[in-house]
């Protein structure tokens, strides 16, 4: 009888360990499904490279750099912000502060992980967006800029717990025998320390800009929504994930549109995998050593 | 003979626990002094106080005067950094620096102090690795990870790193232990060279290593300095019960 519940228990187990990867299959079977019969229509190339995002103009025209690079920039923006803010703090936290204040610090960064994307969104939206407005004096605040900055505030409380613990994980011999030889501490960090522990820093950093790309609701209430091509900051962009959530409510089910909304799907899934394959390989690194 | 370490009543802390007892000692210039005594008596905290490392781990104190040449390296207006440029040190595991070059490993000190000439590098380097007998083993590959090397042969590189900035003294922290019989013997052949130049005080476990490299020995015991003599009269007559046991090896 204890053999038999041993034998359930241990089918149990194992079911729900594959249902796991069944369910990350179908889904990605789900989503080249839908997706790729709208290359029967569009060319790749167009897709990619068009330079018009017309989804329900006669002809619709379906080119999604606009989103791509819309995309990029408040990416390229949040990392910007987030990246050496993140690690300073990282490295005040793990190196510098006081036990006091590093469990301060450590609980106040945990609260800003919890922080649901909508209210930072929402906060964005009735402080940062008019601020921008009035310092630029552009017409509208809704801009890269703001969803930078709001995305940055979303990376942040991964890349500095993972950097570090990257830091703290660096052998105390390091930074001793740099110190012994008459280095600053600061010395240390940026000479010894920063470089022991880089692959995890790197690690962090894609693992936040996985997560900037991925976001979706804050950045549809403050970039402005606009599929242009965007030159600078301080226009409004629209993103990939913008663009699903914004337009799958009312697109006609089965039609080029629809199939359109599953292709950027595709990419966004193939961008956000290599990340994480990425981040995971210097995770890794940091793991082996 | 001239003293060139003087310590004076030196208390050491971690936190609430008290780690060196009222410590009193003269270590002679140009001399090798081992440090002996069974682990956790605060061997390896007491060098630390004499390059100003104890201070470096949170929560850790110390009360006391260490006069190096005369004056007290705990004075307010003394600059640590200044003190370890002249106080070395080699540490138990080899540490050479990560991702820096068996060069580089060896330049990083001066070049902390400012020193970028490339010729004037180069001699430094060269003649550090010499003393510390590893330039034959690497001189073809100087450009090679730090890390690469064999143990041995990274503990030699930090002793290299360590000559470079040109300290007075050289403490070091247990340096053979993480090392194989033979780098053993030729990191002990180094220190027997090394002090007609440098004041050398060394941590170890080892009785035989103390008796073979050592000119002087001090013996402590749970934060006590229990006896400092010439090695050999401790060796062979020590003048505390605790000492001849420790050596005779019943107990430690």
């Amino acid at each position: 009888m204890r053999r038999f519940k041993e034998f359930i228990i241990e089918k149990l187990v194992f079911l729900s360990g594959i249902l796991v990867i069944l369910f990350v299959c179908l889904i990605f079977v789900f989503l080249l499904k839908e997706g790729l019969s709208f290359f029967k229509d569009v060319k790749l190339s167009a897709f990619l490279l068009g330079k018009y995002w017309y989804p329900i103009s006669e002809p619709p025209r379906f080119g999604i750099l606009p989103l791509i690079l819309g995309s990029l920039f408040v990416t390229l923006g949040a990392v910007l912000f987030a990246v050496p803010l993140s690690i300073g703090a990282a490295f005040y936290v793990a190196e510098i502060a006081p036990a006091r204040i590093r469990d301060f610090l450590k609980t106040g960064i945990e609260i800003l992980a919890s922080i649901p994307s909508v209210v930072l969104g929402f906060v964005g939206m009735i402080t940062l967006v008019p601020w921008i407005k009035a310092i630029f004096h552009v017409p509208t605040g809704l801009t890269a800029l703001a969803g930078s900055i709001m995305l940055g505030f979303m990376a942040m409380p991964t890349i500095i717990s993972i950097s570090e613990d990257a830091i703290t994980a660096v052998p105390r011999q390091y930074k001793e025998g740099s110190i012994a030889l008459g280095a600053t501490r600061w010395q240390t960090m940026y000479r010894v320390t920063i470089h022991a522990a880089k692959p995890g820093i790197i690690a962090a950093c894609m693992l936040g800009v996985g997560r900037v790309i991925g976001e979706t609701m804050a950045v549809m209430m403050i970039t402005g929504n606009a599929a242009v091509i965007p030159r600078t900051f301080l226009q409004p962009v629209r993103t990939l994930t913008a663009t699903i959530a914004a337009e799958m409510g009312e697109v006609v089910h089965g039609s080029a549109h629809y199939h359109a909304l599953f292709s950027i799907g595709i990419i966004l899934f193939l961008i956000t995998f290599m990340i994480n394959i990425t981040a995971d390989f210097f995770l890794h690194r940091v793991r082996t050593k | 003979m001239n003293e060139q370490v003087n310590v004076i009543d030196l208390n050491a802390y971690f936190g609430h626990i008290h780690v060196l007892k009222g410590i009193n000692i003269a270590i002679e210039q140009k001399q090798v002094t081992a440090i002996i005594g069974p682990s956790g008596c605060g061997k390896s905290t007491f060098i630390r106080c004499i390059n100003r490392l104890h201070e470096v781990v949170p929560s850790a104190r110390l009360s006391g005067e260490v006069f190096l040449d005369g004056k007290n390296i705990y004075a307010p207006d003394v600059d640590p950094i200044e003190i370890r440029h002249r106080v070395g040190m080699v540490f138990q595991r080899p540490n050479p620096f990560p991702v820096l070059s068996i060069y580089d490993n060896v330049a990083a000190g001066l070049k902390l102090n400012g020193v970028r000439k490339r010729g004037q590098l180069d001699g430094i380097v060269e003649e550090s690795l010499k003393m510390a007998a590893l330039w034959d083993e690497v001189k073809d590959k100087l450009g090679a990870s730090g890390v690469s090397l064999s143990g041995g042969q990274q503990q030699r590189l930090c002793i290299a790193r360590a000559l470079a900035v040109k300290p007075e003294i050289i403490l070091f922290d247990e340096p053979c232990s993480a090392l194989d019989p033979i780098s053993t013997g030729k990191i002990e052949e180094l220190i027997f060279r090394l002090k007609q130049d440098y004041t050398i005080i060394i941590v170890t476990h080892n009785m035989q290593q103390a008796a073979r490299v050592s000119d002087r020995a001090a013996f402590f015991l749970l934060g006590e300095l229990i006896e400092f003599d010439r090695t050999e009269m401790m060796f062979e007559a020590p003048a505390d019960k605790r000492t001849e046991d420790y050596i005779t090896g019943r107990f430690g």
